[in-house]
């Protein structure tokens, strides 16, 4: 064993990148809410990509290392300790045998990234190690870390990077976000004024918002049609808007297919921002165009790979 | 002139919707539609999830030729469905009422009969698999006899358990998993809709088909 789980921490989880390729079979995706920071923080312990990390959430645990272990904590602020020093985040760094990881105040954020040399190892379900909360899947027997809980790396381990990566390319919201998003497909179901409300508001994430979607409170969209709305897929960042008028934005952990009229999602590269939201932030949204979300996804993925 | 259309879903999603109606029909192009899709193995495709009368397709933007995609899917959709194999019969034994399913008398009074015809009713239609979605293995069912299409509850219910069997409107269908909902639920299963550990983990597949029979508890599990 790697790690014991000293204290838990408000919801701390075990993701990946998801578990594609079975939601026909109604199987969720859920995986990494910022992806980025996740695949970060795995470049810089030298794991592959498919690795999986902890996920922090708002309030972060304390781990005792039991074995030495090289780790890497990338996304939200939070200030480390390993024992009693200071630690940085967004760098590699070497923990021995018998020492503790405490994460505490937080800064900008609300998700961060723990990567292990070699990669957490739990049992992949359906080709994935993400925990997906709402059906029990993956992860460690698909719950959140308990005080106690242990947890081995894998053999993810691949040749150590050889320049590190650049600063946390995922800009950190500090109480809200702006985020870009394409219309539809279901804008012709609004009010052309709703359009230009959604375009221009801020919406506040409501206290339910959780790792499945993002309740948002504002301004009414008002639906001009009202005839339901057949069951069918929901990509991640689409913005459903139920009969109240008060839209929901899904993450990470939503259901494969939803009934509601979509009146636009989010574009690919906004998406981590997104995940760094916690209950009480606003959100706003700005209408882009598809070439502009492809060019901000290549960008992302340069900064990544830290080339320019 | 087409029947169906296609639409961008964001920067990594495209679907073909037909027409938004629940008919066997359509929903078999769906189902032949995804499955082509699948086996062409486009680069760049990440999963294809078949509903009622859609199929979205998921794509990673910076590996994915879109143009092309959108060809081949324009190709296929518009080519007819091939006539596919006898569709698969799943029998799924069923405990009606009591516990088990708490809310066969309500259904009852909507429909205005006795309890025993509303299991007759919901016994008889050999029912399609429209879709699976909601949670990991749950079946969407189709079509209710319409006598006994109770809309589902104004406010659903905290925890359904796992296997029950439940109605709403048209649809009936089976929970996996313990989990909020709000179908009218008339009885349990006597089979587990979705096991991970199983293979294939999912009982029900798009376009089989469901028949349902009432069996005494002993027999039920």
């Amino acid at each position: 064993m790697t790690i014991r789980v000293v204290e838990p921490g408000l919801l701390t989880t075990v993701q990946d990148r998801g578990r594609w390729g079975h939601q026909a079979l109604g199987v969720p995706v859920a995986g990494a809410m910022d992806e980025v920071s996740h695949q970060l923080a795995n470049l810089l312990v030298g794991n592959q990509p498919d690795c999986a990390t902890l996920e922090v959430t708002l309030v972060g645990p304390t781990l005792e290392f039991l074995a030495e272990t090289t780790f890497a904590v990338v996304g939200a602020e939070f200030e480390l300790w390993l024992d009693a020093a200071p630690t940085p985040t967004n760098t590699p760094r070497q923990a021995g045998r018998g020492s503790r990881l405490r994460f505490g105040r937080r800064g900008g954020g609300a998700r961060a990234y723990l990567a292990l040399a070699g990669g957490i190892d739990v049992p992949p379900v359906l080709g994935s190690r993400s925990t997906d909360l709402a059906s029990g899947l993956g992860g460690l027997g698909g719950r959140p870390l308990r005080g106690g809980d242990q947890l081995r790396v894998g053999q993810g381990a691949g040749p150590r990077v050889s320049c590190v990566p650049p600063a946390a390319p995922v800009t950190l919201p500090e109480g809200g976000a702006t985020v870009r998003v394409l219309p539809g497909p279901d804008a012709d179901r609004f009010d052309p004024r709703a359009m230009e409300v959604f375009g221009q508001a801020r919406f506040t994430l409501g206290p339910e918002s959780n790792r499945m979607g993002y309740r948002l409170r504002g301004p009414s969209l008002e639906l001009v049609r009202t005839d339901p709305v057949l069951s069918s897929a929901t990509p991640v960042g689409t913005v459903q808007v139920p009969p109240s008028g008060q839209p929901i934005l899904l993450m990470a952990d939503r259901q494969t297919t939803g009934g509601y009229a979509t009146i636009a999602t989010v574009i690919s590269a906004d998406l981590p921002v997104a995940g760094q939201l916690a209950p009480g932030d606003w959100i706003a949204f700005e209408v882009c165009e598809r070439r502009t979300a492809v060019a901000a996804l290549i960008a992302l993925e340069q900064a990544l790979m830290g080339r320019r | 002139m087409s029947d169906w259309r296609m639409r961008l879903a964001g920067d990594a999603a495209v679907t073909v919707a037909f027409e938004p109606r629940i008919d066997p029909v359509i929903n078999a192009r769906v189902v032949a539609l995804a499955a082509g899709v699948r086996a062409a193995r486009h680069p760049g495709v990440r999963d294809v999830v078949p509903s009622y009368c859609a199929v979205t397709v998921y794509f990673d933007p910076l590996r994915t030729d879109l143009d092309r995609l959108w060809a081949a899917l324009e190709e296929a959709a518009a080519a007819g469905v091939e006539a596919a194999g006898p569709a698969r019969e799943v029998v799924v034994g069923v405990r009606y009422g009591g516990a088990a399913g708490p809310d066969l008398d309500e259904v009852a009074a909507f429909a205005g009969c006795s309890t025993e015809d509303v299991v007759r009713r919901h016994t008889a239609p050999r029912y399609r698999v429209y879709m699976v979605g909601f949670l990991p293995g749950f079946p969407y069912l189709g079509t209710v006899d319409a006598r006994i299409a109770m809309p589902r509850r104004s406010s659903p219910r905290l925890t359904v358990p796992a296997r029950s069997v439940g109605i709403a409107g048209a649809q009936t269908g089976i929970y996996p998993t313990t989990a909020p909902g709000g179908w009218r639920l008339i009885g349990l299963a006597a089979v587990d809709p979705f096991d991970a550990g199983r293979e294939p983990p999912s009982l029900f597949r798009p376009g089989d088909t469901v028949r349902f029979e009432a069996v005494s508890m002993e027999t039920g599990r």
